[in-house]
């Protein structure tokens, strides 16, 4: 995984609640078997119109997303973070993720950042009245910049770590393997297996 | 100190402890009893061991089926979509590769995944479960702790069988009295949601609580389980006692002989202490629930069956009164209208959340020996072939058929439409699913979530309706007391 200090770039005010993962990348882009190439597919159903924000130049070149709460709703599809981050962006802000898909972006090198609503409206405000407004990210402070907007925001700390360093989950728990194994030899042995496979 | 159920469960797989404050402090790392896959959110995760070189741990504690993709039509033919076949191939040459039970397309325990762990009797009491899956939280309902999870974590759960987990916080739905007849599981999750909202539940795992849940058979304890994270919740779950028992005894992966004694008597030790606190605590009455249905455009934004459409001026908080301005102009509705008055052109009845024998049951009592409304086309998902097979021994597939409905294969169909079963823009439907997302259903499509029963009394008069509004059947088709 890529390391995250800080970002700038073109903010991208989008002004709903509950954007769920459905609208970030509709069911019919998961077919695909590829984890990248899926920028064509971000907010496909709402990019149809023309009025969207993401038509919209300068939004259109984007990489800070700053999205009302409850961002990430439903599905758990990873494909959402994936769809983000093919189409350039590397931070989401907002007052409220939905833990799954604050999850899959932790594992993906996407910085969710939670921020305070009333900052979050602020900085709206800011994009909307001079588009093309960059907004810092700074996850070694903590920090949003955006013009002399300066907002904290919050990340738990072991995401903002592994994000600091760029670390790979697996091959970090994989230093554990003995605790795994020895975890492994106390499960009772009432407990189901789908090997070898029983039938009704 | 007392421990919640889902603390009880957290703590008896936690293979190590976390390493508590600090910049990289890490959280604890859990040991994964099922892990459930299926072709959507897997092949990256695969694809991940196979670059790094790394092994599937452990493949007997792993099973798939195909269950997103499939058609419901036509299953002995090629999948003619061929992204859809190039995927379930991508699946069954995965499994292959690594060692994975599949239950595969034509095969009698093949369907929805939720469906197909239960029925097998691989969702135990106390268990860790997890899928690529958000609506993973069914399993919850025999007193598991069940997550849905993103292909990351699929691939950490297939290389270490254990995930780090962030500590959750606990919330305990109290539900309370007996519902009145033609009033379900179903209603009470929509309910649930619309009280605390699709956010209400982040951060914790809700336990289901009180005589009304205790009242509630399996297949209902799932519906309710099946829609926490509708709530936004990491999980939902119940404790179990005799009636999950019952239902788990004698399948094909429960524990037999001694180990089923053995089993019971750790099964029983799970529930939460009498003076184990929980974070929050919300209340629902079950004696004066009414059915509930969904106008809006998140699961949230529900009511009453009996009640009118809300005006955006309804919502005191401008975030709400905008999703409710958006909502109504995407479903095509006015503020004010009678849900009753809105007539609806398809139903469904699927998905994880109601396609199992109890859902297809209590909506053919409804059904049988009425007439469908001509303008309505009627789709029945079971939720798996075995449910399927199970509902055609009982001669339901006939009363569905009779009636005018579409009978047919197990998948999840038109819950999320990956398959050709998706709503044409501006259709719209009463639908057993779980999620009324914009587009969610066929992009355009107008989704009002309902239970089995409200889907076959809509069936028949055409507009979002109650059994209570039906006229007598000609043969007395009693309504199922017990429907799911």
């Amino acid at each position: 995984m890529e390391k995250f200090t800080t970002h700038t770039g073109v903010g991208v005010p989008l002004r709903q609640s509950n954007v769920d993962t459905d609208q970030i990348i509709p069911a019919v882009y998961l077919k695909r078997i590829t984890r990248t190439g899926f920028e064509d597919a971000l907010f496909a159903a709402w990019r149809k119109d023309p009025a969207f924000i993401l038509n919209q130049e300068p939004f259109n070149a984007g990489s800070v997303l700053v999205a009302g709460p409850d961002f990430g709703t439903g599905s758990s599809r990873e494909h959402a973070v994936w769809a983000l981050k093919d189409y350039g962006f590397k931070t989401v802000l907002s007052s409220r993720f939905a833990d799954i898909f604050r999850g899959n972006s932790g594992k993906q090198g996407l910085l969710a950042a939670e921020l305070a609503q009333d900052d979050i409206e602020l900085i709206w405000k800011e994009l909307e009245n001079a588009p093309g407004t960059a907004v810092t990210v700074d996850l070694v402070s903590k920090t949003v910049r955006c013009s002399n907007i300066v907002a904290p925001f919050e990340i738990d700390d072991y995401t903002r770590w592994r994000l600091l360093e760029g670390l790979d989950d697996i091959g970090l728990t994989l230093q554990h393997e003995e605790d795994i194994t020895a975890f492994e030899a106390t499960r009772p042995s009432f407990k189901p297996k789908t090997l070898p496979a029983k039938l009704s | 100190m007392a421990k919640t159920l889902a603390e009880k469960v957290w703590d008896a797989h936690v293979v190590r402890k976390g390493d508590g404050e600090g910049a990289n402090a890490q959280p604890d790392l859990l040991f994964i009893d099922l892990h459930l896959v299926h072709e959507v959110t897997s092949p990256q995760a695969f694809e991940g061991l196979r670059l790094a070189g790394r092994p599937l741990r452990r493949p007997d504690l792993t099973i798939a089926t195909e269950d997103h993709n499939t058609p419901t039509l036509d299953i002995d033919k090629p999948i003619a979509d061929l992204t859809s076949r190039t995927q379930i191939q991508t699946l069954r040459n995965n499994c292959q590769e690594f060692g994975v039970r599949l239950h595969s397309l034509g095969d009698a325990e093949q369907g929805i995944v939720h469906v197909v762990g239960p029925q097998l009797g691989l969702t135990q009491p106390g268990m860790t479960v997890v899928c690529g899956d958000s609506h993973t939280s069914t399993h919850g309902a025999f007193g598991a702790l069940a997550m849905g999870i993103g292909t990351s974590e699929v691939e950490h759960v297939m290389a270490t069988q254990t995930l780090s987990l962030k500590p959750f916080k606990t919330m305990a739905i109290n539900v309370e009295g007996t519902l009145r007849p033609g009033v379900s599981a179903k209603d009470i999750i929509l309910a649930v949601i619309a009280k605390i909202g699709t956010g209400g539940g982040q951060g914790y795992v809700l336990e289901y609580r009180g005589s009304a849940i205790r009242a509630l058979s399996m297949e209902a304890r799932m519906t309710i389980c099946n829609m926490s994270i509708e709530a936004g919740a990491r999980a939902g779950l119940v404790a179990p006692d005799q009636t999950t028992y019952d239902y788990m005894f004698g399948r094909p992966h429960a524990p037999q002989g001694a180990e089923w004694a053995a089993a019971v008597e750790y099964w029983n030790t799970l529930r939460s202490e009498d003076d184990a606190t929980f974070d929050v605590e919300v209340d629902l009455d079950a004696d004066t629930l009414e059915p509930f249905v969904t106008w809006g455009t998140n699961p949230g934004q529900g009511v009453s069956l009996s009640a009118k459409v809300p005006s955006p001026e309804d919502f005191g908080d401008e975030n709400a009164k905008a999703a409710a301005e958006r909502a109504l102009q995407y479903m095509g509705l006015e503020a004010g209208t009678p849900m009753k008055d809105i007539r609806v052109d398809t139903v469904f009845l699927g998905s994880c959340t109601n396609s199992r024998m109890e859902d297809l049951r209590a909506a053919a009592d409804i059904i049988r020996g009425r007439t469908k409304d001509p303008n309505i086309r009627m789709l029945v998902v079971p939720g798996s072939a075995r449910v399927r097979l199970e509902a055609e021994a009982e001669g339901l597939d006939k009363v569905f058929k009779d009636f005018g409905a579409e009978w047919r294969f197990a998948g999840c169909s038109m819950c999320l439409g990956m398959n050709p079963d998706q709503l044409e823009p501006g259709e719209r439907c009463a639908s057993t699913s779980n999620r009324n997302f914009e587009g969610r259903q066929g992009k355009g499509g107008r989704t009002h979530l309902v239970s089995p029963v409200v889907a076959a009394a809509t069936a028949v008069r055409g507009t979002l309706s109650s059994p209570s509004d039906l006229d007598p059947a000609p043969e007395s088709a009693a309504l199922s007391t017990d429907a799911a």
